[in-house]
């Protein structure tokens, strides 16, 4: 864990009435600023914090946007719940599977794009939804899609 | 309608405290500062606001359950975590109104002498996140929220913590779990949050709704709040509709309003003029209701009396060409990725109803395996700690029930 990072973790375990509060917030800003959570960061964070190690993977291991194993720079998340799934958003995992050439859990090799079928986005009213690392993209289509993975090819992130 | 929670819809930059105030805002914070706390719970139990994040709970009684010395520490918590499948009701208040929430906790927090609150809010809604903070710091800098509010000598912080993708965190002890640094696991009640909640002090959790519905009622009186919805079930409710529908969205009106209207009139009926063949009422939870049994008024006793829950309010539209089967499959891979492990027939339970009704769908299944899933059903009824092993369960089990043909047709 770069020095940074845990400067802004002691910085974050100030901030709540228990020091143990700042946990979740660490853990996400590891996992957005490096993709994954190794176990020295799990280390670190209970030092800081003063609690066993366990309680800290726990709660690392528990949570879908965390995760132990490195993802891609951009990480998209296509909603398979219900709503979704019935407005054509089943298309969308495989369409996205078969043009990056990779499988839920996979990375492609070059470490730009993984992707994830993930439970409800809360956006059933604009279905279907995808969510690539923070942004969330609502009524999608293939054609849509499309132009997303082709702009974060060409490195026009906008999220 | 928009009478209470969406009453500003439409309002260009509404979000910004300018705005706010220009329509009328933090007029009901200054009016609840002037009033003994125990007035406001009066008002509010008067009102006979209910909970709206899906368990419809008075929300004055659960104020009252607090312990009255001001020297102890309290927190309110705004449960924001808004996951239930369907359900996209709260966003519409965070996102285009923050200041209502705002104000809405901070004369809440007041009544019940808490000086610190949180908004947990779910990871996924990032951009909404940032709204908050934005709207919070310029509350805070115009003396509405923080130190010396209105010049008064009350302080309320307000911190907008995000999860972190997890359904069962909407579970009120799950999330303090999670504010307090851990995996988000129910916890065993009694004690309830009122005695024992956060950091293990008195916790009031309210749903996002409940809470944007405290300005109306200070500013208005209970009665004006009476004036909407029906006996127990005052007030409006954000109906979230989805699915098969020309206009899917987040309307308010009142408590009671008739499901057929809301889908046909208020969403503009069926997607391509197709025939209804069921919908999910109150979010994926909710035991689902075949066409022929919508004429029914969306309120909690109503739904309860109907044999499903009014939730969330998001109503999940199913046209005619829905497979069932396809939606239960659905649905167990939610409650399979969700249960957080804690209960061994919630854990269990939901996978191996996962299993049995993909094998189902798959065509491999058997007349055993319908048997096997509505069994585990009644397994899990009642011997988990929280309440998502019941809703999982009621919710797999009146698919089963209600369209056994549609399953039995694909079994061998």
């Amino acid at each position: 864990m770069d020095d940074k990072i845990k400067k802004l973790i002691i910085k974050l375990a100030h901030r709540f009435p228990r020091k143990e509060s700042a946990l979740l917030p660490a853990l996400s800003l590891i996992q957005k600023r490096n993709g994954c959570i190794t176990e020295d960061d799990l280390m670190e964070i209970a030092n800081i914090m003063n609690i066993p190690q366990a309680r800290v993977f726990s709660a690392a291991s528990f949570y879908t946007m965390l995760s132990l194993k490195k993802i891609g720079k951009y990480h998209i998340q296509v909603c398979t719940n219900v709503v979704c799934s019935l407005l054509d958003g089943e298309s969308l995992i495989d369409y996205v599977s078969g043009k990056l050439g990779i499988q839920e859990g996979e990375v492609t090799p070059d470490g730009l794009f993984s992707i994830a079928s993930v439970e409800c986005l809360g956006s059933c009213g604009h279905a279907p939804a995808i969510l690539i690392n923070m942004a969330h993209y609502e009524n999608m289509d293939l054609k849509k899609i499309d132009k997303i993975i082709d702009s974060l090819k060409k490195g026009e992130w906008r999220g | 309608m928009n009478n209470i929670l969406l009453s500003k819809k439409g309002i260009i930059d509404l979000h910004s405290l300018k705005k706010y105030i220009a329509h009328g805002g933090y007029e009901a914070l200054k009016k609840a500062l002037s009033m003994p706390p125990e007035n406001i719970i009066s008002m509010v139990i008067e009102s006979g606001l209910r909970g709206r994040g899906g368990a419809g709970f008075p929300a004055g009684m659960k104020w009252k359950f607090l312990p009255k010395e001001r020297e102890i520490t309290k927190y309110l918590i705004c449960n924001a975590d808004e996951g239930e499948p369907g359900t996209f009701k709260d966003r519409q208040i965070m996102e285009f109104d923050p200041h209502l929430l705002i104000e809405g906790m901070t004369i809440t927090a007041y009544a019940i002498g808490a000086c610190r609150g949180f908004i947990y809010i779910r990871g996924e809604y990032d951009w909404i996140a940032k709204v908050l903070i934005r709207a919070l710091k310029e509350a805070e800098d115009h003396g509405f929220s923080g130190d010396y509010i209105l010049g008064t000598d009350y302080q309320f912080c307000i911190d907008v913590f995000r999860g972190a993708g997890s359904y069962i965190c909407g579970e009120e002890t799950a999330l303090l779990e999670s504010i307090e640094g851990k995996a988000g696991r129910p916890r065993l009640k009694p004690p309830f949050p009122a005695t024992f909640g956060l950091y293990g002090k008195p916790t009031v959790v309210q749903n996002v709704a409940t809470l944007s519905s405290i300005p109306f009622i200070v500013n208005n009186g209970p009665d004006a709040f009476k004036t909407f919805g029906k006996p127990r079930n005052y007030g409006t409710m954000l109906f979230g509709i989805c699915g098969h529908v020309n206009k899917p969205g987040v309307y308010e009106y009142p408590m009671g309003t008739s499901l057929k209207k809301l889908i046909y009139e208020v969403a503009g009926g069926i997607k391509g003029n197709k025939g209804l063949k069921a919908v999910i009422p109150g979010g994926l939870s909710a035991p689902i209701l075949k066409a022929d049994e919508i004429d029914i008024e969306m309120d909690f006793d109503s739904l309860i009396a109907a044999g499903s829950i009014l939730g969330t309010g998001g109503i999940i539209v199913l046209d005619e060409n829905v497979s069932i089967p396809f939606v239960a499959q659905k649905a167990a891979k939610f409650f399979a990725h969700e249960s957080c492990g804690q209960c061994t027939p919630c854990r269990e339970g939901t996978n191996i109803i996962k299993f049995l009704i993909d094998r189902i769908a798959a065509g491999e299944g058997s007349l055993t395996d319908i048997e096997q899933v509505l069994r585990l059903c009644r397994c899990i009824k009642g011997s988990t700690l929280c309440a998502m092993g019941d809703t999982a369960a009621f919710s797999i089990e009146t698919m089963v029930k209600k369209f056994r043909g549609e399953f039995e047709s694909l079994v061998k």
